[in-house]
Protein backbone atom coordinates (compact mmCIF):
# COMPACT_ATOMS: atom_id res chain seq x y z
CA UNK A 1 0.00 0.00 0.00
CA UNK A 2 1.05 3.39 -1.04
CA UNK A 3 1.74 6.36 1.49
CA UNK A 4 0.87 9.40 1.38
CA UNK A 5 3.44 12.09 -0.20
CA UNK A 6 5.16 14.98 1.74
CA UNK A 7 2.40 16.84 2.12
CA UNK A 8 -0.25 14.36 1.10
CA UNK A 9 -2.88 16.87 0.03
CA UNK A 10 -4.04 14.66 -3.10
CA UNK A 11 -3.62 11.31 -1.34
CA UNK A 12 -5.93 12.67 1.88
CA UNK A 13 -8.54 14.60 -0.86
CA UNK A 14 -8.79 10.98 -2.98
CA UNK A 15 -8.82 8.49 0.17
CA UNK A 16 -11.80 11.01 1.04
CA UNK A 17 -13.32 11.39 -2.14
CA UNK A 18 -13.57 7.71 -2.89
CA UNK A 19 -14.95 6.96 0.36
CA UNK A 20 -17.87 9.18 -0.12
CA UNK A 21 -18.30 8.19 -3.37
CA UNK A 22 -19.32 4.63 -2.25
CA UNK A 23 -21.36 5.86 0.70
CA UNK A 24 -18.61 5.45 3.20
CA UNK A 25 -18.64 7.78 6.51
CA UNK A 26 -15.57 9.85 6.80
CA UNK A 27 -13.16 9.43 9.79
CA UNK A 28 -14.56 12.32 12.59
CA UNK A 29 -10.93 13.59 12.43
CA UNK A 30 -11.38 17.39 11.66
CA UNK A 31 -9.58 17.10 8.58
CA UNK A 32 -12.58 15.99 5.90
CA UNK A 33 -12.19 18.49 2.77
CA UNK A 34 -14.62 16.55 1.09
CA UNK A 35 -17.41 16.74 3.28
CA UNK A 36 -19.09 20.24 2.57
CA UNK A 37 -19.09 18.92 -1.20
CA UNK A 38 -21.26 15.95 -0.83
CA UNK A 39 -24.46 18.04 -0.60
CA UNK A 40 -23.89 19.39 -3.52
CA UNK A 41 -25.79 18.78 -6.71
CA UNK A 42 -22.60 18.69 -8.69
CA UNK A 43 -21.37 15.75 -6.69
CA UNK A 44 -24.44 13.92 -7.54
CA UNK A 45 -23.19 13.86 -11.36
CA UNK A 46 -19.94 11.72 -10.01
CA UNK A 47 -21.76 9.30 -7.81
CA UNK A 48 -24.61 8.77 -10.15
CA UNK A 49 -21.77 8.86 -13.38
CA UNK A 50 -20.11 6.02 -11.47
CA UNK A 51 -23.35 4.26 -10.33
CA UNK A 52 -24.35 4.33 -13.58
CA UNK A 53 -21.48 3.55 -15.38
CA UNK A 54 -21.22 0.22 -12.85
CA UNK A 55 -24.92 -0.84 -13.19
CA UNK A 56 -24.66 -0.45 -17.33
CA UNK A 57 -21.74 -2.45 -17.74
CA UNK A 58 -23.14 -5.46 -15.31
CA UNK A 59 -26.75 -5.44 -17.67
CA UNK A 60 -24.85 -5.69 -20.72
CA UNK A 61 -22.86 -8.43 -19.75
CA UNK A 62 -25.79 -10.07 -18.54
CA UNK A 63 -28.55 -9.82 -21.63
CA UNK A 64 -30.70 -12.98 -20.90
CA UNK A 65 -31.06 -12.17 -17.41
CA UNK A 66 -31.89 -8.66 -18.14
CA UNK A 67 -34.60 -9.86 -20.49
CA UNK A 68 -35.96 -12.54 -18.76
CA UNK A 69 -36.38 -10.45 -15.03
CA UNK A 70 -37.22 -6.65 -16.92
CA UNK A 71 -34.87 -3.94 -17.35
CA UNK A 72 -36.26 -2.45 -13.74
CA UNK A 73 -35.61 -5.83 -11.65
CA UNK A 74 -32.14 -6.29 -13.26
CA UNK A 75 -31.50 -2.50 -12.99
CA UNK A 76 -31.99 -3.18 -8.99
CA UNK A 77 -30.82 -6.13 -8.44
CA UNK A 78 -27.37 -4.64 -10.11
CA UNK A 79 -27.66 -1.74 -7.75
CA UNK A 80 -27.26 -4.01 -4.91
CA UNK A 81 -24.69 -5.99 -6.55
CA UNK A 82 -22.04 -3.05 -7.33
CA UNK A 83 -22.15 -2.01 -3.64
CA UNK A 84 -20.98 -5.50 -2.89
CA UNK A 85 -19.06 -5.93 -5.82
CA UNK A 86 -17.52 -2.71 -7.01
CA UNK A 87 -15.11 -3.03 -9.71
CA UNK A 88 -11.61 -3.89 -9.27
CA UNK A 89 -10.79 -3.44 -12.76
CA UNK A 90 -11.34 -0.52 -15.66
CA UNK A 91 -12.14 -3.62 -17.72
CA UNK A 92 -15.89 -3.09 -17.35
CA UNK A 93 -16.32 -5.41 -20.32
CA UNK A 94 -15.25 -8.28 -18.26
CA UNK A 95 -17.40 -6.82 -14.93
CA UNK A 96 -19.58 -8.80 -12.76
CA UNK A 97 -17.55 -12.47 -12.98
CA UNK A 98 -19.09 -12.95 -9.11
CA UNK A 99 -23.06 -11.99 -10.70
CA UNK A 100 -24.19 -15.84 -10.82
CA UNK A 101 -23.01 -16.68 -6.97
CA UNK A 102 -24.09 -13.71 -6.00
CA UNK A 103 -27.99 -14.24 -7.51
CA UNK A 104 -27.86 -17.57 -5.74
CA UNK A 105 -28.13 -15.90 -2.49
CA UNK A 106 -30.24 -12.90 -3.33
CA UNK A 107 -33.60 -13.00 -1.95
CA UNK A 108 -35.84 -11.26 -4.25
CA UNK A 109 -34.48 -14.30 -6.93
CA UNK A 110 -35.43 -17.12 -4.94
CA UNK A 111 -38.67 -18.00 -6.80
CA UNK A 112 -36.51 -18.24 -10.21
CA UNK A 113 -34.39 -21.46 -9.26
CA UNK A 114 -32.96 -21.08 -13.00
CA UNK A 115 -31.44 -17.55 -12.74
CA UNK A 116 -28.31 -17.98 -11.31
CA UNK A 117 -27.61 -21.03 -14.13
CA UNK A 118 -28.65 -18.46 -16.98
CA UNK A 119 -26.43 -15.61 -15.11
CA UNK A 120 -23.73 -17.93 -15.78
CA UNK A 121 -24.06 -18.84 -19.10
CA UNK A 122 -24.22 -15.12 -20.19
CA UNK A 123 -20.91 -15.10 -18.08
CA UNK A 124 -19.93 -18.32 -20.33
CA UNK A 125 -20.90 -16.31 -23.56
CA UNK A 126 -18.52 -13.28 -22.41
CA UNK A 127 -15.65 -15.60 -21.60
CA UNK A 128 -15.86 -17.58 -24.93
CA UNK A 129 -16.00 -14.20 -26.63
CA UNK A 130 -12.99 -12.48 -25.83
CA UNK A 131 -11.00 -15.75 -25.43
CA UNK A 132 -7.75 -16.45 -27.17
CA UNK A 133 -7.82 -17.27 -30.77
CA UNK A 134 -7.44 -21.00 -31.75
CA UNK A 135 -8.21 -23.36 -34.18
CA UNK A 136 -11.03 -26.11 -33.05
CA UNK A 137 -9.21 -29.34 -33.69
CA UNK A 138 -10.80 -31.14 -37.03
CA UNK A 139 -12.89 -34.06 -36.76
CA UNK A 140 -10.52 -35.90 -39.13
CA UNK A 141 -7.76 -35.63 -37.17
CA UNK A 142 -9.27 -37.70 -34.34
CA UNK A 143 -10.98 -40.06 -37.66
CA UNK A 144 -8.00 -40.58 -38.96
CA UNK A 145 -6.39 -42.06 -35.78
CA UNK A 146 -6.18 -45.84 -35.52
CA UNK A 147 -7.76 -47.98 -32.81
CA UNK A 148 -4.89 -47.94 -30.01
CA UNK A 149 -4.17 -44.40 -30.40
CA UNK A 150 -6.98 -42.77 -30.02
CA UNK A 151 -7.36 -44.78 -26.93
CA UNK A 152 -4.64 -43.28 -25.40
CA UNK A 153 -5.12 -39.83 -27.03
CA UNK A 154 -5.79 -36.48 -24.79
CA UNK A 155 -8.00 -34.09 -25.98
CA UNK A 156 -7.77 -30.39 -24.51
CA UNK A 157 -10.47 -28.31 -24.73
CA UNK A 158 -10.76 -25.06 -26.55
CA UNK A 159 -9.48 -21.97 -25.42
CA UNK A 160 -13.11 -20.66 -25.55
CA UNK A 161 -14.73 -23.61 -24.29
CA UNK A 162 -16.86 -23.61 -21.26
CA UNK A 163 -19.58 -26.04 -20.15
CA UNK A 164 -21.81 -26.82 -17.17
CA UNK A 165 -24.58 -29.38 -15.78
CA UNK A 166 -27.70 -27.93 -14.24
CA UNK A 167 -29.50 -30.53 -12.23
CA UNK A 168 -33.33 -30.35 -12.76
CA UNK A 169 -33.50 -27.04 -14.79
CA UNK A 170 -33.87 -26.63 -18.41
CA UNK A 171 -31.14 -23.57 -17.47
CA UNK A 172 -30.11 -23.65 -21.14
CA UNK A 173 -33.77 -23.69 -22.65
CA UNK A 174 -33.99 -20.64 -20.61
CA UNK A 175 -30.96 -19.26 -21.70
CA UNK A 176 -31.06 -19.26 -25.22
CA UNK A 177 -34.44 -18.11 -25.31
CA UNK A 178 -33.48 -15.13 -23.96
CA UNK A 179 -30.35 -15.09 -25.50
CA UNK A 180 -31.14 -14.76 -28.73
CA UNK A 181 -34.98 -13.05 -28.00
CA UNK A 182 -36.06 -15.64 -30.45
CA UNK A 183 -39.70 -15.14 -28.39
CA UNK A 184 -39.99 -18.52 -29.05
CA UNK A 185 -43.05 -19.59 -26.81
CA UNK A 186 -42.90 -23.70 -27.18
CA UNK A 187 -43.12 -25.52 -24.14
CA UNK A 188 -39.78 -25.81 -22.09
CA UNK A 189 -39.81 -29.70 -20.76
CA UNK A 190 -38.66 -29.57 -17.10
CA UNK A 191 -35.70 -31.62 -16.42
CA UNK A 192 -31.58 -30.79 -16.22
CA UNK A 193 -30.02 -29.65 -19.42
CA UNK A 194 -26.06 -29.41 -20.28
CA UNK A 195 -24.54 -26.58 -22.01
CA UNK A 196 -21.06 -25.96 -24.22
CA UNK A 197 -20.32 -22.11 -24.94
CA UNK A 198 -17.59 -22.31 -27.38
CA UNK A 199 -15.87 -19.64 -30.29
CA UNK A 200 -14.20 -21.55 -32.41
CA UNK A 201 -13.56 -19.37 -34.83
CA UNK A 202 -15.59 -15.72 -35.08
CA UNK A 203 -18.92 -15.98 -33.69
CA UNK A 204 -20.17 -17.75 -30.43
CA UNK A 205 -22.04 -20.86 -30.59
CA UNK A 206 -23.77 -22.49 -27.71
CA UNK A 207 -25.29 -26.25 -27.96
CA UNK A 208 -27.35 -28.19 -25.16
CA UNK A 209 -25.37 -31.34 -24.24
CA UNK A 210 -25.62 -34.60 -22.77
CA UNK A 211 -24.94 -35.54 -19.16
CA UNK A 212 -22.18 -37.81 -20.58
CA UNK A 213 -20.86 -34.72 -22.80
CA UNK A 214 -20.28 -33.16 -19.31
CA UNK A 215 -18.55 -35.98 -17.95
CA UNK A 216 -16.14 -36.70 -21.16
CA UNK A 217 -15.68 -32.83 -21.22
CA UNK A 218 -14.53 -32.94 -17.55
CA UNK A 219 -12.36 -35.59 -17.64
CA UNK A 220 -10.37 -34.28 -21.26
CA UNK A 221 -9.92 -30.80 -19.23
CA UNK A 222 -8.63 -33.14 -16.35
CA UNK A 223 -5.91 -34.52 -18.67
CA UNK A 224 -6.93 -38.26 -19.31
CA UNK A 225 -6.81 -40.33 -22.26
CA UNK A 226 -9.87 -40.37 -24.38
CA UNK A 227 -10.43 -44.31 -22.83
CA UNK A 228 -10.73 -42.53 -19.30
CA UNK A 229 -12.71 -40.18 -20.47
CA UNK A 230 -15.26 -42.46 -22.00
CA UNK A 231 -15.37 -44.70 -18.98
CA UNK A 232 -16.59 -41.24 -17.10
CA UNK A 233 -19.07 -40.65 -19.73
CA UNK A 234 -20.48 -43.92 -19.28
CA UNK A 235 -20.60 -43.80 -15.68
CA UNK A 236 -22.49 -40.37 -15.75
CA UNK A 237 -25.21 -42.01 -18.10
CA UNK A 238 -24.53 -45.97 -19.29
CA UNK A 239 -26.70 -45.26 -22.10
CA UNK A 240 -24.46 -42.71 -23.61
CA UNK A 241 -23.85 -43.22 -27.18
CA UNK A 242 -19.63 -42.45 -26.99
CA UNK A 243 -19.66 -42.32 -30.70
CA UNK A 244 -22.02 -39.54 -30.41
CA UNK A 245 -21.56 -37.15 -28.20
CA UNK A 246 -17.63 -37.38 -29.75
CA UNK A 247 -19.21 -36.63 -32.63
CA UNK A 248 -21.60 -33.71 -31.44
CA UNK A 249 -18.81 -31.99 -29.31
CA UNK A 250 -15.80 -32.29 -32.52
CA UNK A 251 -18.55 -30.46 -34.60
CA UNK A 252 -18.97 -28.00 -32.33
CA UNK A 253 -15.35 -26.97 -32.26
CA UNK A 254 -15.12 -28.17 -28.25
CA UNK A 255 -11.77 -28.88 -28.98
CA UNK A 256 -8.21 -27.37 -29.34
CA UNK A 257 -5.60 -29.80 -29.45
CA UNK A 258 -5.13 -33.69 -28.90
CA UNK A 259 -2.24 -34.86 -27.50
CA UNK A 260 -0.58 -38.73 -27.99
CA UNK A 261 2.47 -40.34 -26.51
CA UNK A 262 3.53 -37.19 -24.71
CA UNK A 263 3.89 -35.22 -28.45
CA UNK A 264 1.65 -31.92 -28.77
CA UNK A 265 0.69 -31.98 -32.24
CA UNK A 266 -0.87 -28.78 -33.21
CA UNK A 267 -4.49 -29.02 -34.77
CA UNK A 268 -5.16 -29.10 -38.24
CA UNK A 269 -7.70 -26.61 -39.39
CA UNK B 1 -3.59 -2.15 -49.19
CA UNK B 2 -2.87 -0.27 -45.55
CA UNK B 3 -3.57 3.15 -44.41
CA UNK B 4 -5.50 4.26 -47.40
CA UNK B 5 -6.61 7.53 -45.62
CA UNK B 6 -4.14 8.91 -43.48
CA UNK B 7 -5.23 12.35 -43.80
CA UNK B 8 -6.55 13.17 -40.19
CA UNK B 9 -9.72 15.77 -40.70
CA UNK B 10 -12.86 14.84 -38.30
CA UNK B 11 -13.20 11.37 -36.46
CA UNK B 12 -15.32 9.21 -34.92
CA UNK B 13 -16.00 7.69 -32.08
CA UNK B 14 -16.30 3.74 -32.92
CA UNK B 15 -18.90 1.51 -31.17
CA UNK B 16 -19.48 -2.19 -32.13
CA UNK B 17 -22.71 -1.87 -33.32
CA UNK B 18 -21.75 0.74 -36.48
CA UNK B 19 -17.83 -1.44 -37.06
CA UNK B 20 -19.92 -2.88 -40.50
CA UNK B 21 -20.56 1.17 -41.57
CA UNK B 22 -17.42 2.37 -40.38
CA UNK B 23 -15.69 0.09 -42.04
CA UNK B 24 -17.27 0.40 -45.38
CA UNK B 25 -17.32 4.71 -45.25
CA UNK B 26 -13.93 5.63 -46.94
CA UNK B 27 -14.80 9.74 -46.54
CA UNK B 28 -11.92 11.60 -46.80
CA UNK B 29 -10.18 12.47 -43.63
CA UNK B 30 -12.53 10.20 -41.64
CA UNK B 31 -10.62 8.25 -38.71
CA UNK B 32 -11.91 6.29 -35.70
CA UNK B 33 -11.61 6.86 -31.80
CA UNK B 34 -11.51 4.01 -29.30
CA UNK B 35 -11.75 3.54 -25.76
CA UNK B 36 -8.85 0.73 -25.38
CA UNK B 37 -9.97 -0.64 -22.36
CA UNK B 38 -12.63 -1.96 -24.48
CA UNK B 39 -10.18 -3.73 -26.64
CA UNK B 40 -7.96 -4.88 -23.64
CA UNK B 41 -9.18 -8.99 -24.31
CA UNK B 42 -7.10 -11.76 -25.38
CA UNK B 43 -8.76 -12.50 -28.76
CA UNK B 44 -11.82 -13.04 -30.48
CA UNK B 45 -13.75 -10.95 -33.41
CA UNK B 46 -13.35 -7.21 -31.50
CA UNK B 47 -9.94 -7.02 -32.00
CA UNK B 48 -10.61 -8.55 -35.65
CA UNK B 49 -12.74 -6.08 -36.70
CA UNK B 50 -10.78 -3.21 -35.55
CA UNK B 51 -7.71 -4.66 -37.48
CA UNK B 52 -10.16 -4.48 -40.51
CA UNK B 53 -10.88 -0.69 -39.72
CA UNK B 54 -7.41 0.41 -39.29
CA UNK B 55 -6.69 -1.18 -42.18
CA UNK B 56 -8.58 1.31 -44.17
CA UNK B 57 -8.58 4.80 -41.63
CA UNK B 58 -6.41 5.97 -39.07
CA UNK B 59 -7.13 5.17 -35.30
CA UNK B 60 -6.62 7.29 -31.80
CA UNK B 61 -6.17 5.24 -28.80
CA UNK B 62 -8.12 7.63 -26.19
CA UNK B 63 -7.54 5.68 -22.29
CA UNK B 64 -10.15 6.76 -20.25
CA UNK B 65 -8.69 4.68 -17.03
CA UNK B 66 -4.77 5.33 -16.42
CA UNK B 67 -5.85 7.28 -13.78
CA UNK B 68 -2.88 10.15 -14.22
CA UNK B 69 -3.66 12.20 -11.37
CA UNK B 70 -4.72 9.83 -8.59
CA UNK B 71 -1.86 9.90 -6.32
CA UNK B 72 -0.33 6.68 -7.39
CA UNK B 73 2.20 5.14 -10.29
CA UNK B 74 -0.23 3.99 -13.37
CA UNK B 75 -1.08 0.33 -12.81
CA UNK B 76 1.35 -1.28 -14.38
CA UNK B 77 -0.51 -4.36 -15.85
CA UNK B 78 -2.88 -1.76 -17.47
CA UNK B 79 0.10 0.11 -18.84
CA UNK B 80 1.14 -3.13 -20.24
CA UNK B 81 -2.16 -3.80 -21.50
CA UNK B 82 -2.12 -0.65 -23.45
CA UNK B 83 0.88 -0.86 -24.79
CA UNK B 84 0.22 -4.13 -26.22
CA UNK B 85 -2.40 -1.80 -28.20
CA UNK B 86 -0.79 0.75 -29.30
CA UNK B 87 2.03 -1.95 -30.54
CA UNK B 88 -0.52 -3.65 -32.48
CA UNK B 89 -2.62 -1.24 -33.98
CA UNK B 90 -0.12 1.98 -34.69
CA UNK B 91 -2.64 4.46 -33.67
CA UNK B 92 -1.95 8.05 -35.14
CA UNK B 93 -3.70 9.74 -31.62
CA UNK B 94 -3.03 8.79 -28.70
CA UNK B 95 -4.61 10.45 -25.34
CA UNK B 96 -6.04 9.84 -21.68
CA UNK B 97 -7.69 12.52 -19.14
CA UNK B 98 -6.39 15.29 -16.35
CA UNK B 99 -8.41 13.30 -14.29
CA UNK B 100 -8.23 10.43 -11.74
CA UNK B 101 -10.55 6.51 -11.71
CA UNK B 102 -8.76 3.87 -9.73
CA UNK B 103 -8.07 4.35 -6.28
CA UNK B 104 -6.64 1.99 -3.77
CA UNK B 105 -7.79 -0.81 -6.34
CA UNK B 106 -11.20 -0.02 -6.86
CA UNK B 107 -11.59 1.24 -10.05
CA UNK B 108 -14.93 4.39 -10.38
CA UNK B 109 -16.18 4.21 -13.89
CA UNK B 110 -15.73 8.26 -14.16
CA UNK B 111 -13.19 11.25 -14.75
CA UNK B 112 -12.75 12.40 -11.38
CA UNK B 113 -11.97 16.30 -9.83
CA UNK B 114 -8.79 16.80 -7.56
CA UNK B 115 -7.28 20.18 -6.27
CA UNK B 116 -4.57 21.58 -8.80
CA UNK B 117 -1.77 21.90 -6.73
CA UNK B 118 2.10 21.84 -7.17
CA UNK B 119 1.72 18.90 -5.26
CA UNK B 120 -0.38 17.27 -8.24
CA UNK B 121 1.31 18.69 -10.52
CA UNK B 122 4.56 16.92 -9.91
CA UNK B 123 2.22 13.56 -9.47
CA UNK B 124 0.60 14.31 -12.70
CA UNK B 125 3.50 14.83 -14.84
CA UNK B 126 5.44 12.20 -13.04
CA UNK B 127 2.49 10.04 -14.61
CA UNK B 128 2.69 11.31 -18.10
CA UNK B 129 6.37 10.74 -17.91
CA UNK B 130 5.84 6.99 -16.71
CA UNK B 131 3.16 6.16 -19.51
CA UNK B 132 5.03 7.63 -22.29
CA UNK B 133 8.18 6.65 -21.59
CA UNK B 134 6.31 3.11 -21.37
CA UNK B 135 4.28 3.33 -24.58
CA UNK B 136 7.87 5.25 -25.90
CA UNK B 137 5.44 7.84 -27.72
CA UNK B 138 4.01 10.81 -26.88
CA UNK B 139 0.47 11.54 -25.96
CA UNK B 140 -2.09 13.84 -25.16
CA UNK B 141 -4.15 14.86 -22.27
CA UNK B 142 -7.75 15.89 -22.03
CA UNK B 143 -9.20 18.71 -20.08
CA UNK B 144 -11.98 17.52 -18.21
CA UNK B 145 -15.56 18.34 -17.11
CA UNK B 146 -16.46 20.11 -14.07
CA UNK B 147 -19.40 20.22 -11.72
CA UNK B 148 -17.86 21.36 -8.48
CA UNK B 149 -16.24 24.17 -6.94
CA UNK B 150 -13.15 22.51 -5.01
CA UNK B 151 -10.83 24.60 -2.46
CA UNK B 152 -7.39 24.67 -2.40
CA UNK B 153 -6.72 25.11 -6.38
CA UNK B 154 -3.19 26.55 -6.64
CA UNK B 155 -2.91 26.44 -10.63
CA UNK B 156 -5.71 27.94 -13.37
CA UNK B 157 -6.73 24.91 -15.59
CA UNK B 158 -4.78 26.41 -18.34
CA UNK B 159 -1.67 27.14 -16.44
CA UNK B 160 -1.84 24.01 -15.04
CA UNK B 161 -2.11 21.94 -18.61
CA UNK B 162 0.69 24.05 -19.93
CA UNK B 163 3.44 23.33 -17.26
CA UNK B 164 2.29 19.23 -17.78
CA UNK B 165 2.78 20.31 -21.47
CA UNK B 166 6.59 22.00 -20.67
CA UNK B 167 7.40 19.33 -17.96
CA UNK B 168 6.30 16.02 -20.17
CA UNK B 169 6.10 16.97 -24.00
CA UNK B 170 3.06 15.83 -23.64
CA UNK B 171 0.36 17.19 -26.29
CA UNK B 172 -3.22 18.52 -25.33
CA UNK B 173 -6.68 16.99 -26.25
CA UNK B 174 -8.69 20.42 -26.22
CA UNK B 175 -12.29 19.23 -25.58
CA UNK B 176 -14.67 21.89 -26.44
CA UNK B 177 -17.92 20.41 -24.88
CA UNK B 178 -16.01 20.25 -21.66
CA UNK B 179 -15.42 23.19 -21.43
CA UNK B 180 -18.83 24.54 -22.43
CA UNK B 181 -20.00 22.30 -19.82
CA UNK B 182 -17.19 23.16 -16.94
CA UNK B 183 -17.86 26.86 -17.75
CA UNK B 184 -21.71 26.65 -17.23
CA UNK B 185 -21.30 24.89 -14.20
CA UNK B 186 -18.84 26.72 -12.24
CA UNK B 187 -19.60 30.52 -13.84
CA UNK B 188 -16.71 31.07 -16.21
CA UNK B 189 -16.22 32.33 -19.65
CA UNK B 190 -16.03 29.57 -22.32
CA UNK B 191 -14.98 31.58 -25.00
CA UNK B 192 -12.12 33.54 -23.10
CA UNK B 193 -11.56 29.53 -21.89
CA UNK B 194 -10.80 28.63 -25.58
CA UNK B 195 -8.87 32.06 -26.44
CA UNK B 196 -6.49 31.34 -24.02
CA UNK B 197 -5.64 27.72 -24.63
CA UNK B 198 -2.45 26.93 -26.20
CA UNK B 199 -2.46 26.95 -29.71
CA UNK B 200 0.80 25.29 -30.48
CA UNK B 201 0.07 21.83 -27.91
CA UNK B 202 -3.31 21.13 -29.31
CA UNK B 203 -3.40 17.90 -31.03
CA UNK B 204 -6.44 17.03 -31.48
CA UNK B 205 -9.98 18.50 -30.23
CA UNK B 206 -13.63 16.76 -28.88
CA UNK B 207 -16.69 17.42 -29.38
CA UNK B 208 -19.67 15.72 -28.28
CA UNK B 209 -23.75 16.44 -26.60
CA UNK B 210 -24.32 17.56 -23.43
CA UNK B 211 -27.61 17.00 -21.18
CA UNK B 212 -29.16 19.42 -18.27
CA UNK B 213 -29.77 17.58 -14.99
CA UNK B 214 -32.78 15.90 -14.56
CA UNK B 215 -33.15 17.75 -11.22
CA UNK B 216 -31.64 21.35 -11.16
CA UNK B 217 -32.03 21.58 -15.70
CA UNK B 218 -29.57 23.86 -17.46
CA UNK B 219 -28.03 24.97 -14.08
CA UNK B 220 -26.41 21.95 -14.05
CA UNK B 221 -24.73 20.29 -17.80
CA UNK B 222 -24.06 17.00 -17.78
CA UNK B 223 -20.86 15.92 -20.40
CA UNK B 224 -23.56 12.92 -21.12
CA UNK B 225 -22.15 12.08 -25.06
CA UNK B 226 -25.94 10.89 -25.35
CA UNK B 227 -26.91 14.28 -27.79
CA UNK B 228 -25.60 15.86 -30.79
CA UNK B 229 -23.40 18.55 -30.39
CA UNK B 230 -25.23 21.69 -29.13
CA UNK B 231 -25.28 24.89 -31.53
CA UNK B 232 -23.52 26.56 -28.60
CA UNK B 233 -20.52 24.32 -29.06
CA UNK B 234 -20.64 24.81 -33.01
CA UNK B 235 -20.22 28.26 -32.68
CA UNK B 236 -16.98 27.81 -29.85
CA UNK B 237 -15.27 24.94 -32.50
CA UNK B 238 -15.75 27.50 -34.88
CA UNK B 239 -14.31 30.36 -33.23
CA UNK B 240 -11.37 28.12 -31.70
CA UNK B 241 -10.30 26.56 -35.16
CA UNK B 242 -10.46 29.72 -37.18
CA UNK B 243 -8.25 30.77 -34.35
CA UNK B 244 -5.57 27.97 -34.49
CA UNK B 245 -6.45 26.68 -37.85
CA UNK B 246 -7.30 22.82 -38.96
CA UNK B 247 -7.02 20.33 -36.29
CA UNK B 248 -8.18 16.58 -36.27
CA UNK B 249 -11.60 16.51 -34.62
CA UNK B 250 -13.18 14.18 -32.83
CA UNK B 251 -17.31 13.87 -32.63
CA UNK B 252 -18.13 11.53 -29.36
CA UNK B 253 -21.31 9.57 -28.67
CA UNK B 254 -21.24 7.02 -26.44
CA UNK B 255 -24.82 6.66 -25.21
CA UNK B 256 -27.82 6.85 -27.55
CA UNK B 257 -26.28 5.78 -30.83
CA UNK B 258 -28.11 7.18 -33.46
CA UNK B 259 -27.12 5.51 -36.82
CA UNK B 260 -24.11 5.92 -38.34
CA UNK B 261 -25.17 8.04 -40.98
CA UNK B 262 -26.63 10.68 -38.66
CA UNK B 263 -23.26 10.32 -36.93
CA UNK B 264 -21.47 10.84 -40.18
CA UNK B 265 -23.84 14.28 -41.03
CA UNK B 266 -22.17 15.50 -38.07
CA UNK B 267 -19.19 14.70 -38.60
CA UNK B 268 -19.14 16.36 -42.19
CA UNK B 269 -19.84 19.31 -40.74
CA UNK B 270 -16.79 19.56 -39.04
CA UNK B 271 -14.81 18.27 -42.49
CA UNK B 272 -16.36 20.93 -44.03
CA UNK B 273 -14.96 23.80 -41.50
CA UNK B 274 -11.77 22.19 -41.42
CA UNK B 275 -12.05 21.63 -45.00
CA UNK B 276 -12.52 25.59 -46.05
CA UNK B 277 -9.44 26.38 -43.49
CA UNK B 278 -7.05 24.28 -44.81
CA UNK B 279 -7.94 25.53 -48.52
CA UNK B 280 -7.80 29.24 -47.10
CA UNK B 281 -4.10 27.88 -45.74
CA UNK B 282 -2.96 26.54 -48.84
Amino acid sequence: MKSPTASGRLYRFQEQFARVLADVPLPDDGDNGVAPLVTHPGFAVYRNTVRKGCIDALVANYPAVARLVGQEWMRAAAAEFIRIHAPRSPLLLEYGAEFAAFLKTFEPAAELPYLAGVARLDRFWTEAHFARDESPLAAERVAALGQDDLARARLRPHASARWAWFDELPVFSVWSRNRNGTGDAGDIAWHGEGALVVRPRDSVQAIAIACADVAFLEACAAGRTLAEAALAALEADGAADLAQSMARLLAAGAFGHIKIDDSLSEALP
Amino acid sequence: MRRTNSRLSAGLGLKPQHFDAAHDCLADGLWFEIHPENYMVEGGPRLAWLEAIRERHPLSLHGVAMSLAADAEPDAAHLQRFKRLVDRFEPALVSEHLAWSTWQGAYHPDLLPFPRTTEALQRVAANIGRVQDGLKRRIAIENPSHYLHLDGHEFEEIEFLRELARRTGCGLLLDVNNVYVSARNLGADAAAYLDAFPAALITEIHLAGHSADPTYGDALLIDSHDAPVAPAVWALYERLVARIGPRATLIERDDKLPEFALLLAERERADRMLGALERRAA
